[in-house]
């Protein structure tokens, strides 16, 4: 193909480097407007968040092109190693870790401070990735799934320690990638679809309506479909699991959860208003983004995010920024370059010859969305508020590098797919 | 490729599915919901409001009675005040610890990031040495408030206070004002509250999340200014007034002088006064509660809300109004065997005139004449006494009694004057007559006139025949504006020519009468003195007057309560006001200006009225020690005067 005659360069995907310049930059500019100091107005001074957040760029720039230099087989190799060395990291930071804000989630060196957490997102996807691509003779098998389950829980587990709920979800939204290998078929898609539906209607509605409802449609089902035995054993199993399944979620809601959760479950839902308290957050957000109206406050023009009303404003928050200032026309501008990025991973996995390398596409492609779409989703109040960074965008080093990590991994991968040996 | 290379269609699916979830609550909050650019709006912007300095009130000559003077409100911020010398700040303000940690306790509980007032209205003197330290108080700041200030501490009740708004101003001024704000309570400050309070100002400020102040909205696109309430000339001649109030220390009563050609009150006094000054400030909560405690009533507004029989004024009107009616001319005399003895009515005259004419009567306050006068203006008109009554009735209305005269000040009171059913109904028939109510001829039945009114009789007498309505304010802001009912010119109803009589007996009564002591050398004045029969107690001194005789320029009364002769209080006070208004000096004799400048003429309280204030106040320790002297006086003077105080019970609470 022509990618033979084309240089090192040139056989790098541009369009995505592109996406993800453009990305760091609008991060950039929004949190000099989040965090606006009159003080010190310039974009570059130190002693803002923004002046770091430049710097933090600049070095996550350096490392994206090292990552390009570096040989792709270091990576394959040095996965389990990675892998391990998180491990290590996620179990230290329990131990001699900074608590902020409740979540014993930092180490720090220096004058910055390392999220393990952010970098356990890059070794389970590798590791994965790894273990896939070995198993990419065989078809998919239960065993496959344990392990590989068991390879993203590990982590998973650690991070709940800290304990960092919003980060460890994230690690949910590998599922993709088992479906898209196989492991998990379309039926147990949807009925996980259906579950997390079940979950919230069920905190929302009377239980016993709700088993009510189900039961209903049941006896739709077999009105449709006639009375056929093998149906009405199935939607007989149906039915009982899924009134279990209800039943429970109210008993997992009042016991599992911590409060602070269930009352960020139920601003979302709801049944509770409570805009000075513990809806203060989100309430503020609505404010910022809806007051944007269609085209924006303008730059540096956002009361909202300028006279600190929205919390968290340059880190989790910081879409109110982008809503307030940028307005609908910025929000879906910003919204269009997260779809095309994530299409154009998707696009670029399903290039790739080996497991290995396709795997670890799926990987970056489900965390980044699992990213964006929970991040810009609580800040307009259709999930619950969960901390978890807007990647490339939210302020903070651990955040930016690890996701660029992940990312010009990716492009490492694929711009020497042609070298690779296809399984 | 693997089999399961379909899936990716999903997996973009979902993707996309979920981008339009978010493009579509987007809109929803951005595009279709408004109320989301309402609340970021609230959360920024505060409006404060900017006072307007109150109007200045000048007198006639430009001198200032009252102006705006700064005070200084002491603010905390209770989260930023660390580390601050709490010692050294309770003694510049004059507080102890306990307090101080109570203050910061309720600053705390208000807001620990938003302004609360500390102290309120430190004066400037205080300010001064507080500004030296106020780098060691963080957290505080001071901020400038103007509060009312009377450079010569004169004209309480004309000027009147301002005060707090109350919960019933806030409803009746359908939400102008606002908790906090302050209001003209009495006096002036309260009649032309509306030109005398400014406009307010708006200053759109923007707020943190804090409540910290970010600077101004739109650049102050939409700010108004405040604009200072228009200022005031009054009538009042500073000089005169001052004087009028030293002379009335220590005497109960009222003197008002009005300016015959014009009617703009030249000198205003209702005594006991008391310091304008005491009613603003920290203090003022106290002195006001003492005052209203005090049993000589400095509150109440003696010349237009207390009501007295008029007495010798009340000869003239008769006077004037019979010769209107035909009933007497110039040359009508009678016979004075020293009392009015006519079909049962008895009237003593305190001495035997004989042959009385109309110039003689008033010369001599001759109760006789007049009560042949009532008579005739009752019993020989060719109708029913009471109809002739309401005639009589009539022509006294027209000089002003009986209603208020509209005098710019709030609460004037009418006096007092029966009409013919009012007799009827007491007589339970109207075939009453003159001799039922024979000491109405002189003034002494029921009839009720404010010293207002009595001063503006004297200004018709001036004027042979019409008056403006009294006022006060005799200018409205720059274009010193006059208000048209004030220069409406009102008859009285009896023509100039039936004047002179009546003034030459006045002016007899005083270069030869009862006041003849009281002459001014020089200038020709037309006064009576008049001694008032107070059935309860030591009668009352009155003198009115005008003067010169020619082209007058001055119309005064004097009312000394329960002083006894008019001739030896009243006259005397008239004649130095006069003199000093017209000529600006006193000529008369040292000794005479003596006595009635020390003269205490206070009648005896009930002793619980007078008790002792145990607790100690800074402010108002000289008041305080004039409070023990009245007293110590009082008890010398228990022998010498001797009041009923029911009577004096009762004046007091006529109010």
């Amino acid at each position: 193909m022509n990618n033979d005659k084309k240089g090192f360069l040139g056989r790098i995907d541009w369009i995505t480097i592109i996406l993800w310049l453009v990305l760091c930059l609008i991060g950039w500019f929004n949190i000099h407007a989040a965090v606006f100091d009159s003080e010190h107005p310039g974009l570059f001074n130190m002693e803002t968040n923004y002046g770091k957040q430049s710097i933090f760029i600049f070095t996550a720039i350096i490392i994206g092109f090292s990552i390009l230099i570096i040989d792709q087989r270091f990576f394959i190799s040095a996965t389990p190693f990675i892998y391990i060395v998180v491990i290590l990291l996620l179990v230290a930071v329990l131990i001699v870790g900074r608590n902020v804000g409740g979540n014993q989630a930092w180490i720090p060196i220096g004058s910055f401070r390392l999220q393990p957490s952010e970098f356990g997102k890059l070794a389970t996807c590798l590791l994965l990735a790894f273990y896939l691509n070995s198993q990419s003779n065989k078809t998919p098998s239960i065993k496959g799934l344990i392990i590989g389950s068991c390879i993203v829980l590990f982590p998973v587990f650690l991070v709940m320690l800290q304990p960092d709920t919003g980060s460890a979800l994230a690690f949910f939204s590998l599922i993709f990638v088992f479906y898209r290998e196989g492991y998990v078929n379309s039926k147990l898609m949807i009925l996980g679809g259906l579950a997390i539906l079940l979950f919230v209607l069920a905190l929302l509605i009377n239980q016993w309506l709700l088993i009510g409802i189900i039961a209903a449609i049941c006896i739709g089902f077999i009105v449709l479909l006639g009375k056929k035995r093998k149906y009405l054993i199935d939607l007989g199993v149906i039915f009982a699991i899924a009134s279990v399944y209800v039943l429970s979620v109210d008993f997992a809601y009042e016991n599992i959860l911590q409060p602070h959760q269930r009352n960020r479950i139920d601003i979302i839902l709801g049944k509770m208003d409570d805009p000075r308290g513990q809806g203060y957050n989100l309430n503020q957000s609505k404010i910022a983004i809806g007051s944007g109206k269609l085209f924006g406050k303008g730059y540096l023009q956002g009361t909202q995010t300028k006279y600190n009303f929205v919390p968290e404003q340059s880190t989790d928050f910081i879409f109110c920024t982008v809503g307030e200032e940028w307005g609908f026309v910025g929000s879906v501008v910003l919204i269009s370059i997260y779809v095309f990025l994530l299409l154009r991973i998707i696009h670029i996995a399903e290039r790739q010859r080996t497991t290995f390398a396709r795997v670890y596409a799926y990987g970056v492609a489900s965390i980044l969305f699992f990213h964006f779409f929970i991040n810009i989703g609580m800040t307009i109040g259709i999930v619950p508020v969960i901390g978890i960074p807007l990647p490339f965008i939210s302020y903070g080093g651990s955040s930016l590098w690890s996701f660029t990590i992940l990312l010009f991994i990716l492009l490492k991968f694929d711009s020497t797919r042609k070298g690779l040996s296809p399984n | 490729m693997n089999s399961f290379f379909e899936r990716k269609y999903i997996i973009q699916g979902v993707i996309l599915i979920i981008a339009l979830t978010l493009v579509a609550r987007l809109f929803f909050l951005q595009i279709i919901d408004d109320s989301y650019l309402l609340s970021a709006n609230n959360n920024v912007l505060r409006k404060v409001i900017e006072y307007p300095a109150r109007g200045v009130v000048l007198d006639r000559n430009g001198e200032i009675l009252v102006q705006n003077e700064p005070v200084y409100d002491l603010m905390v911020i209770p989260k930023e005040a660390k580390n601050i010398d709490t010692l050294l700040l309770c003694k510049l303000i004059g507080i102890d610890k306990e307090n101080f940690i109570k203050r910061m306790k309720k600053a705390r509980d208000h807001s620990p990031f938003r302004a609360s007032i500390f102290e309120k209205l430190i004066p400037k003197e205080t300010f001064a040495v507080l500004q030296e330290h106020m780098d060691k108080f963080n957290g505080f700041y001071t901020i400038d408030r103007n509060i009312r200030s009377y450079p010569d501490s004169i004209a309480a009740q004309f000027l009147g206070y301002i005060q707090e708004v109350n919960d019933k101003d806030i409803e009746r001024s359908k939400g102008f004002y606002r908790s906090g704000d302050y209001i003209g309570a009495s006096g002036v400050e309260r009649s032309y509250e509306e030109l005398l309070r400014g406009t307010r100002g708006v200053k759109n400020q923007m707020v943190d999340a804090l409540n910290r102040p970010k600077g101004s909205f739109m650049d102050g696109k939409y700010d108004t200014l405040a604009i200072a309430g228009d200022g005031l000339i009054s009538s009042l001649d500073k000089e005169v007034q001052l004087l009028a109030e030293k002379l009335m220390r220590n005497k109960l009563g009222s003197v008002v002088a009005i300016e015959p050609a014009t009617g703009e009150i030249l000198t205003y006094v209702s005594s006991p006064s008391y310091n304008p000054n005491l009613m603003v400030g920290r203090e003022r909560g106290n002195n006001y509660m003492e005052m209203l405690y005090d049993p000589y009533k400095p509150m109440f507004n003696r010349p237009i809300q207390a009501s007295y029989p008029p007495g010798s004024v009340f000869k003239v009107v008769a006077a004037l109004t019979a010769q209107q009616a035909g009933v007497i001319n110039q040359q009508t005399t009678f016979y004075c065997p020293g009392g009015y003895y006519v079909n049962g009515a008895r009237m003593r005259c305190t001495h035997v005139d004989g042959s009385t004419g109309l110039v003689k009567s008033i010369q001599n306050s001759c109760n006789t004449y007049y009560g042949y006068v009532y008579a005739k203006m009752l019993d020989s008109r060719g109708m029913p006494s009471y109809k002739a009554y309401d005639l009589w009735r009539d022509g006294l209305t027209k000089f002003g009694l009986g209603s208020p005269l509209g005098i710019d000040l709030p609460g004037e009171k009418g006096g007092l004057l029966y009409t013919s059913d009012q007799y009827t109904k007491r007589f339970r028939s109207n075939k009453w007559r003159s001799t039922y109510n024979i000491s109405n001829s002189i003034g002494q039945g029921e009839i009720g006139i404010t010293p207002l009114q009595m001063a503006n009789i004297m200004a018709i007498v001036a004027n042979r025949g019409f008056y403006y309505r009294p006022h006060l304010i005799k200018g409205i802001g720059e274009e010193k504006i006059i208000k048209k009912e004030f220069t409406e010119k009102i008859w009285a109803g009896v023509d100039a020519k039936y004047y002179e009589p009546v003034i030459e007996g006045m002016s007899l009564a005083v270069s030869s009468g009862t006041a003849a002591a009281s002459r001014i050398p020089g200038i020709e004045m037309c006064g009576k003195t008049g001694t008032v029969q107070n059935p309860h107690g030591e009668n009352h001194a009155v003198f009115f007057a005008f003067a010169p005789r020619e082209n007058p320029k001055i119309a005064i009364a004097v009312f000394i309560e329960n002083a006894g002769y008019g001739g030896t209080w009243a006259a005397p006070i008239a004649s130095m006001l006069i003199e000093k208004y017209i000529r600006d000096t006193v000529s008369l004799p040292k000794h005479i200006q003596d006595r009635v400048l020390n003269a205490v003429i206070l009648p005896k309280v009930k002793t619980k009225d007078v008790k002792p204030e145990v607790k100690e106040k800074k402010d108002s320790t000289k008041n305080k020690t004039n409070t023990v002297k009245k007293a110590t006086v009082l008890d010398k003077n228990r022998n010498n005067l001797v009041v009923h105080h029911s009577q004096v019970r009762r004046n007091y609470e006529q109010r």
